[in-house]
């Protein structure tokens, strides 16, 4: 194969073979002799004043080797920094007072998890249960309890943004749209829990940790200094295999520092697995929102400007990168759309749920939801498809590279050539006359559109956005900005390739990528190549922006692969041409060798250059660095920190999707069921179309997850009413849809290969597509979602309400593959 | 706490005998006294299925099950399933139609789909939908697990006919 071979092949994973023998090292599967387990014990109540401890019995029990206390940890170790300037302390445990149902108050380390679990529950708190609040909206009322009296006030933090003259747009505009909208709290669940070890070395005092992090690793240093640590005395190695993640293991620093400082109390090596209810009660989630939108239009469908306000309540305590559930899609707020006049403003609200943070499509599902219902009803309100009202509204093709009025830089797109793409494979026309009969024998189908720009790899500075301008501007403030992402490609004294990185992959098949990269730019083969992809923080070049997370592996670690592997590629040529004694501009690599352009002489191969140049640095050229290396560090140059006027280029790629959904609901069940379901995405250059697809189909699933099933419920007490996945539904074989997939190519600019990122996909845009298409099945009769997940009872009762339609019982039919959502909790079985 | 009892039972084909809890989990068991860390622990309480192993050739929830109750059991895990370097054939076909992406869930589908394939040799892709509906994978959206399914089962019947 030529070195033109590897970009774009469907290659199998190399990753596979291990997974599939059970030969996989997830972190509950290293090898930890002598390690002893850790116990959490966590509060039962949503707010609670913590009045003492009683720790005898459980220290009194064989096996039990030492217990700490939220009283430790507030004499031991300091609170978290959190992304506000309310003085909001945020502890590895609770301290002064519980503030949600789960929340970690102890932890009892025993020999084994067995015994560690009986002793937790001989640990007693004393606490004076207090009343609590859910609802963001009410915890901002006057007579709300108070989660923390510091700050006074449940508002974490507040924002006013303004870009353009929204006043005039609204004022100028010709028919106005208003909406209030709620998303749910939903959690994506990885089928692996968080687990962490930790080991202290009291003689180096170096504590080692293990754990299933993804990054940020902006969290490192901030946990370090939780634990009174400087940075290279805290190693923080992430196994070879995590089993998911989706933004949720973002969240799990608390417990890295918490399991550390138990380490570093006990003595022992201690352990911890997460079990599935202590996840669903306590490790992450994205917010639920509350959103009162307004749009501005022409009566022509040309969108004058929006105004979003959103109340994103971030549970017990504000916790880093919140309140990012706000900020995160800043450069995108306006979506595909041209429009330049917004306001929005963002409240984040602390109410005693459990705490939040990333969620695969971080914020912008919610964005999406809101924004692509507001198109649909102002469509609506003008009679018009709603196909042509994006139309009328969608940036040009020509005005790539363009910049947002909120500070993007869309790097490049063709967003109408995906959308046509998009309404011919969903065959719209055909399909609105299949929907005209439908309705004329009764059925309730619809049709939905969603559009959307993805957004991918985050600049660390859109967090600063909850700051406020002055507090930006003032000397003592150091900006943020940046994404970065290291690897290093070396050459064997045999001449075999290894490529070795930092990122720390949960199933996107970093190992194979890199591997097609390396061999398509050296002239190997995927097999040719091994890749160590492990984060260790003492062995790898990283920054606080490394890790997996905001889909940036496809853009930034894949860049940086590419640049380490033509460095490696340039230094050899350079060698190869010393060897051959001809000037570098004579001889070129070509088939994995460096070759004379007159096709004369020698030629040498990695081998022919490795078997010289490790065993015989003589023969190096001078001045070339000693050893068959390059280490390459991509950065983005378009990642600046957010300026004066609040604008910030967010993310650094941003690709587009376009989705076009037809369903049919039941009105007697108020089931919904997907009668097609197509999707176009442009990624830039796409490296493996396999892996591509199954990200596409992985995170279509979990947006329809928080469309028609998954919500974290909690009763009026804040007693969580989802903490087993016998309650928290999630979508099984049976109702995953079979999807239409193509791509178009817009490359990015800005990447080494043109690749973007596409990992967070369809969690953006199926909310939004779901609720355009099922408000669109029940138009006739004045249905329309603003609120999800959409289950059935709650479509039912919305659809009575309306006046319910003929509730006879008729015979279901079809447009073509289809599936009933589910209705009932699944059984054990 | 009670005092340990004996536990002997064949995995994989291998005889073990080991000491442990009347309490402990057989998945446990199987993880940390055997060593055989393929099987997985998603949930403990019965639904996702991670933990699937085979029980005297049935699919059965390991994290559901003590120790002592799989005494003198026949168990196959997913360490048990590729001969040599040999990939089974549903676990070839799992990596030809990009069935895992993280593989945490992986072992317990295979496990399932195994004995989804013995009662049903040539399901539709509604009875492998329904019979894989034991096990969640957050990752896949299931699409790839079902073409693999489907696969090994094409490739599988003729085999036994053979
Ligand atoms: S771990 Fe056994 S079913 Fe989830
Ligand atoms: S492959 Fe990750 S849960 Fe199924």
């Amino acid at each position: 194969m030529t070195s033109e071979g590897w970009i774009g092949k469907p290659v199998t994973r190399v990753e596979d073979a291990r997974l599939l023998t059970g030969r996989g090292t997830y972190i509950d599967d290293l090898p930890m002799p002598h390690a002893h387990h850790a116990a959490i014990v966590r509060s039962p109540y949503a707010h609670a004043r913590i009045l003492g401890y009683d720790v005898r019995a459980a220290l009194a029990m064989p096996g039990v080797v030492g217990v700490v206390t939220g009283a430790d940890v507030a004499a031991k170790t300091k609170p978290f920094a959190v992304g506000v300037t309310s003085p909001v302390h945020y502890y590895c445990t609770a301290t002064d007072k519980a503030r949600f149902v789960g929340e970690p108050v102890a932890v009892v380390v025993a020999r084994d998890r067995y015994t560690a679990e009986d002793a937790a529950e001989l640990v007693q708190v004393d606490y004076e249960p207090l009343p609590a609040v859910v609802d963001p909206e009410r915890a901002l009322d006057a007579d709300a309890p108070v989660l923390h009296e510091k700050v006074g006030t449940n508002l974490a933090n507040h924002r006013r943004l303004v870009y353009g003259d929204p006043d005039r747009a609204f004022a100028e505009a010709e028919v106005v749209i208003r909406e209030r909208f709620r998303f749910p709290k939903i959690g994506s669940t990885p089928i692996e829990t968080y687990g962490i070890v930790a080991r202290w070395d009291p003689i180096d005092e170096v504590l080692t940790i293990w754990a299933n992090f993804m990054g940020p690793f902006i969290m490192h240093p901030l946990t370090a200094r939780v634990l009174g640590l400087p940075e290279n005395r805290m190693r923080l190695i992430v196994p070879q295999d995590i089993g998911g993640s989706f933004g949720i293991k973002t969240s799990m620093f608390p417990y890295i520092a918490l399991i550390g400082l138990t380490a570093m109390t006990t003595g022992v090596t201690v352990k911890w697995i997460e079990d599935r209810r202590e996840h669903l009660l306590a490790s992450s989630s994205g917010t639920d929102r509350v959103a009162y939108r307004e749009l501005a239009a022409k009566k022509d469908g040309t969108i004058l400007g929006m105004r979003f306000r959103w109340y994103d309540n971030v549970g017990g305590y504000i916790r880093s990168p919140e309140p990012g559930c706000s900020y995160r899609p800043l450069g995108n707020y306006v979506g595909p759309y041209r429009f330049q006049h917004l306001e929005v403003e963002a409240s984040t609200v602390m109410t005693n749920k459990s705490l939040t943070g990333p969620n695969r499509g971080y914020a912008c599902g919610h964005l999406y939801f809101e924004s692509e219902r507001m198109v649909d009803l102002l469509a609506e309100k003008l009679g018009m498809d709603p196909v042509a009202v994006r139309k009328k509204n969608l940036i040009a093709t020509d005005a790539f590279p363009y910049r947002t009025p909120t500070g993007g830089l869309y790097d490049s797109g063709d967003y109408a050539g995906a959308f046509d793409r998009a309404l011919e494979m969903a065959r719209y026309d055909e399909l609105r006359r299949e929907q005209a009969k439908a309705r004329a024998a009764g059925r309730y189908v619809g049709i939905g559109i969603a559009l959307a720009v993805d957004p991918s790899v985050s600049n660390m500075g859109y967090v600063a956005t909850a700051l406020d301008p002055q507090f930006r501007a003032k000397p003592e403030y150091l900006a943020k900005s940046g994404a970065m992402e290291a690897a290093t490609v070396k050459v064997d004294p045999l001449g075999r390739v290894t490529a070795i990185l930092g990122t720390t992959p949960q199933g996107q098949g970093h190992q194979t990528i890199v591997s097609q990269i390396v061999a398509h730019e050296l002239g190997l083969t995927p097999r040719d190549v091994t890749v160590v992809d492990e984060m260790d923080t003492f062995t790898r070049i990283w920054s606080i922006s490394s890790g997996t997370y905001s889909s940036r592996f496809g853009s930034v670690g894949t860049s940086a692969t590419a640049l380490a592997a033509r460095k490696l590629r340039t230094k050899l040529v350079e060698y190869g041409a010393h060897l051959m004694s001809l000037p570098v501009d004579e001889v070129e690599w070509r088939e994995g060798a460096v070759r004379a352009k007159s096709g004369k002489g020698a030629s040498y191969t990695i081998k022919d250059l490795a078997g010289r140049g490790h065993w015989n640095t003589e023969s190096l050229p001078e001045g070339i660095e000693a050893g068959l290396q390059a280490t390459a560090v991509f950065h983005f140059d378009v990642a600046k920190a957010v300026d004066e006027h609040d604008r910030v280029n967010s993310s650094n790629t941003y690709g587009f999707i376009a989705e076009v959904m037809a369903v049919e609901v039941d009105p007697r069940t108020g089931a919904v069921k997907i009668l097609r379901y197509v999707t176009v995405h442009d990624a830039g250059t796409i490296i493996n179309p396999l892996i591509v697809e199954g990200q596409i189909y992985g995170g279509a699933l979990h947006g329809l997850g928080g469309a028609l099933y998954e919500d974290m419920q909690y009763d009026a007490d804040g007693q969580c009413l989802t903490a087993t996945f016998m309650d928290y539904l999630v979508p099984t074989a049976c109702e995953a849809p079979t999807i239409d997939i193509a791509h178009v190519s817009s490359p990015s600019p800005l990447t080494t290969l043109g690749s973007k990122g596409l990992g967070e996909s369809g969690t953006m845009t199926v909310p939004a597509v779901v609720a355009n298409a099922v408000s669109d099945a029940l138009a006739p009769i004045g249905v329309r979602i603003n609120e999800l997940p959409i289950n059935p009872s709650a479509l039912w009762a919305r659809i009575h309400q309306a006046g319910g339609p003929d509730m006879a019982p008729r015979t279901p039919h079809s447009l073509g593959a289809s599936r009933e959502t589910r209705d009932a909790p699944r059984s054990a079985g | 706490m009670s005092e340990p009892v004996t536990v002997r039972l064949t995995v994989n084909g291998v005889a073990h005998e080991g000491r442990c809890e009347p309490r402990k989990l057989l998945v446990d068991f199987i993880r940390e006294d055997l060593g055989l860390t393929g099987t997985h622990v998603g949930c403990e309480h019965g639904i996702c299925g991670a933990c699937t192993v085979l029980i005297n050739g049935e699919a059965a929830r390991s994290c559901l099950m003590l120790a002592v109750q799989a005494n003198g059991a026949e168990i196959a895990t997913v360490e048990g399933l590729a001969t040599g370097g040999t990939l089974h054939p549903l676990q070839e076909a799992f990596r030809e139609h990009h069935g895992l992406q993280c593989g945490f869930c992986t072992p317990g589908m295979l496990m399932t789909a195994l004995d989804l394939l013995r009662v049903n040799p040539q399901p539709t892709e509604a009875e492998i939908r329904e019979g894989i509906s034991a096990v969640l994978c957050r990752c896949t959206g299931y699409h790839g697990i079902v073409k693999a399914v489907e696969a090994a089962a094409k490739v599988l019947v003729p085999a036994k006919r053979v």
